[in-house]
């Protein structure tokens, strides 16, 4: 039976009072517009616009580069300046389409495909990869493809992830407090999809608040119910999160269907429900700007492509120089040099800190204290598959379970030598995700 | 470009839990022990403690310099030069006790890598090197509160002991190793830290009384097992030495079977072996089959079973 937690797992300051009474602001984009073709996992998309072509909001620029792929449109009116590489929120540059904004943001007319009524599964699932809608959690992965498991009909749980568990992240609670009639109704088209399967609505408990009003907008709902999950990190990391709800377990190798699941983020359900009922296409998203820095923390929606550096403006600007500047939540979340990289379907948060809490420590030897080994989700034990990862004895680190590390953090959170574990197990994973490629 | 930011690999906060701050929690917890010991002893257990401590940390200090790395800083030294104190009787000459501390972090310690890296509890070390180098001076518990042998001795040799007096304290024994009351409390106070918790010292204690009742020839008698519980070095042993990070296993079963184990020497060293102690004995054995324990305990990765199969 579910336990509506897991084992393992932190309880980090978290932050959220900053922006979580702020609601959702629209901002339009100022400057140019810049879309990377690879925003998701898989085949890079297909620009289909060139260099001085026209373009509306909502029209697509990009197709689908195959199966697990994803095609992209634009989110601003304007002219096409440049199909180039570009930097992004990783480090990396990725061929992007850029768009000289117009700023008149004239858009396509949206209007659904047909009437829910009338779709079958295919036309539904056709409507979910045609708007390009991706996994809004932090990975990217197409949602048309989790959503093709090889018997739907062995599926038992749709699981709407709402535990927002990483710390200062307020988008999903903002979309759940606002707009939560649009999340009930992306979850009930996605049970259309999945004849014998139940919904869940899996909330963390600090979120009374949306407990409550899906609660209230699911009392009629047979087929759905609402989960309160233990508050604690990471509870919405994906085997956690099925754990906690379903009481079913998978590692590393398996899929959440394996166990008769599928899993998506709110906001992805969201996308579903304006994609099949409303014919709208992924081209916007909730972004929480917030730290101690940010002069006024608050929760965005943005149109896709907008640059970072826009956001803090709009959100005041820094109130003192941040030492640290993270895209994605404090856990999980990717360190920024430069602020002009653009935003993407998976951004889910800026956040600027006034000090680094990591370059604050000088790391020191291992004491073998084992609360690593308390912590980690995983169930394997941290700071030996550091060392093993630190003399690169591979066959140690795969014997010892490395490959079941989640990245999440929370060993080196805790680590009282501050020794930067997760980033040595990442590495040694990240060498052996290629070598198994090959 | 005129921001300069930090870059780093995830996650971007820490706790703020560190090294430092477990040493010095060690450090005060142990206060009531040695507080009471140098009331309990005098002026002369004062000497001892101060003479061990400046030993392991300038023991320490010294090394750094050699290698060029200082490491004093940390507090572990300190640490273990108080443990080792408190596992020393009052009387014992000071020379004695400089040359325990300089064994316990030269030999013991550094040279097997510094913090961290060492197989065996130092302090507990360099006290079995003492007793094995000076078994007289280690075992001359008489002083001028005390003649006489400790409680466990007399127990042993079938005396009556005074159980209420253990508990305060009041008995002849290692510096710290008399007070039950001023043990636990400081074990508490690092329970309630999290810095340690309770799997070594619950599955040790619980063990040993099994163990004590059974085999100790008297049956569950309470008088007998609370006076083996209170005496000898059971307390101080099993929330401050058996607990060490470094020389305990990593894995939460491991950690159990190494409360098991130790209870299980204990026992047979108090019940069956010459003398009445062994405490010490028994955990310096448990640090050396740490590896072994942990080998045998690795935890099962989530959504495996034991043996690879998945759940």
């Amino acid at each position: 039976m579910a336990k509506f937690t897991f084992v393992g797992g932190i309880h980090p300051y978290d932050g959220k009072d900053l922006s979580k009474d702020k609601p959702i602001r629209d901002i339009l984009p100022e400057g140019e517009v810049v879309y990377p073709l690879s925003q998701h996992i898989g085949a890079p998309a297909k620009a289909i616009v060139k260099k001085g072509d026209r373009v509306l909001a909502g029209q697509k620029i990009a197709e689908g580069g195959g199966f697990v792929s994803a095609p992209i449109y634009a989110s601003v009116s304007g002219t096409v300046k440049a199909v180039e590489p570009r930097r992004v929120v990783t480090g990396d540059m990725v061929m992007s389409i850029i768009i000289d904004n117009d700023k008149k943001y004239e858009a396509v007319a949206f209007s659904p495909k047909a009437p829910l009524e009338d779709m079958c599964r295919e036309d539904i699932i056709d409507c979910i990869r045609e708007a390009g809608i991706v996994g809004m959690g932090g990975a990217g992965f197409p949602t048309h493809v989790k959503l093709c498991p090889k018997e739907p009909d062995q599926i038992d749980y749709v699981i709407a992830n709402c535990a927002e568990c990483e710390p200062y992240l307020t988008s999903d609670y903002r979309r759940m407090l606002e707009e939560p009639e649009k999340l009930v109704g992306g979850l009930k088209i996605l049970l259309l999809l999945f004849q014998n399967a139940h919904g869940i609505l899996a909330v963390e408990d600090n979120k009374p608040d949306c407990i409550e009003l899906l609660r209230k907008l699911t009392k009629e709902e047979p087929r759905i119910s609402v989960k309160a999950l233990k508050t604690k990190y990471p509870q919405g990391a994906e085997r956690q999160l099925i754990y906690a709800s379903t009481g079913r377990r998978i590692n590393s190798s398996m899929l959440p269907a394996d166990v008769g699941c599928v899993v998506n983020n709110v906001d992805t359900v969201v996308a579903v429900y304006r994609a099949v009922a409303q014919g709208r296409p992924l081209i916007e998203r909730i972004v929480t700007v917030t730290g101690d820095a940010v002069a006024k923390p608050q929760n965005f929606r943005v149109p896709i492509g907008t640059s970072y550096r826009e956001l803090i403006e709009a959100a005041g600007g820094f109130k003192v120089p941040p030492e640290k500047v993270v895209c994605g939540g404090p856990m999980m979340g990717f360190a920024m040099f430069d602020l002009n990289v653009p935003t993407t379907k998976t951004s889910t948060a800026l956040l600027a800190f006034t000090k680094d809490e990591v370059s604050a420590m000088e790391p020191g030897p291992c004491i073998n204290c084992g609360r690593c080994v308390e912590v980690c989700p995983g169930r394997v034990i941290p700071s030996r598959l550091a060392d093993c990862a630190e003399h690169f004895d591979e066959e140690a680190f795969l014997e010892n379970n490395g490959m079941e590390c989640c990245e999440c953090g929370c060993c080196s959170f805790v680590c009282p030598a501050k020794r930067p574990l997760t980033q040595e197990i990442k590495s040694m994973r990240k060498i052996q995700l290629a070598k198994r490629k090959k | 470009m005129s921001e300069r930011m930090k870059v780093s690999s995830n996650p971007h906060i820490r706790s703020k839990v560190t090294t430092n701050g477990i040493m010095l929690a060690v450090v005060i917890a142990l206060m009531p022990a040695t507080g009471f010991g140098i009331y309990n002893f005098g002026v002369r257990a004062l000497a001892v403690i101060l003479v061990t401590v400046a030993s392991t940390v300038l023991t320490e200090f010294l090394f750094g310099l050699y290698k060029k790395k200082a490491t004093v800083s940390d507090l572990s030294a300190v640490v273990t030069g108080l443990l080792l104190a408190l596992n020393l009787p009052a009387t014992i000459p000071l020379w004695m006790a400089a040359l325990g501390g300089v064994f316990a972090i030269l030999t013991v310690k550094m040279l097997f890598g510094g913090l961290g890296q060492n197989f065996m509890n130092p302090a507990l070390a360099a006290r079995c090197f003492l007793l094995i180098s000076f078994p007289t001076a280690m075992t001359a518990f008489e002083c001028d509160a005390y003649t006489g042998a400790t409680p466990l001795a007399a127990l042993k040799a079938g005396e009556q002991v005074n159980v209420m007096d253990m508990v305060m304290g009041h008995t002849a024994g290692t510096i710290g190793e008399t007070s039950v009351i001023a043990l636990v409390a400081g074990a508490c106070f690092l329970l309630a830290l999290g810095v340690i918790d309770l799997r070594i010292p619950g599955s040790y204690i619980v063990t040993f009384v099994l163990f004590a009742g059974i085999f100790g020839g008297r049956g569950f008698d309470p008088a007998y097992l609370s006076a083996q519980l209170a005496g000898g070095g059971l307390m101080l042993g099993a929330f401050f030495m058996a607990t060490d990070y470094v020389t305990r296993p990593i894995t939460i079963k491991g950690q159990y079977v190494f409360g098991i184990f130790l209870g299980i020497m204990t026992g047979i060293f108090r019940i069956f072996g010459p003398g009445a102690e062994g405490v010490s004995y028994a955990i310096v054995l448990g640090n050396l089959l740490v590896p072994l324990i942990e080998r045998v305990t690795k935890p099962v990765a989530f959504g495996y079973q034991r043996g690879g199969k998945r759940a």
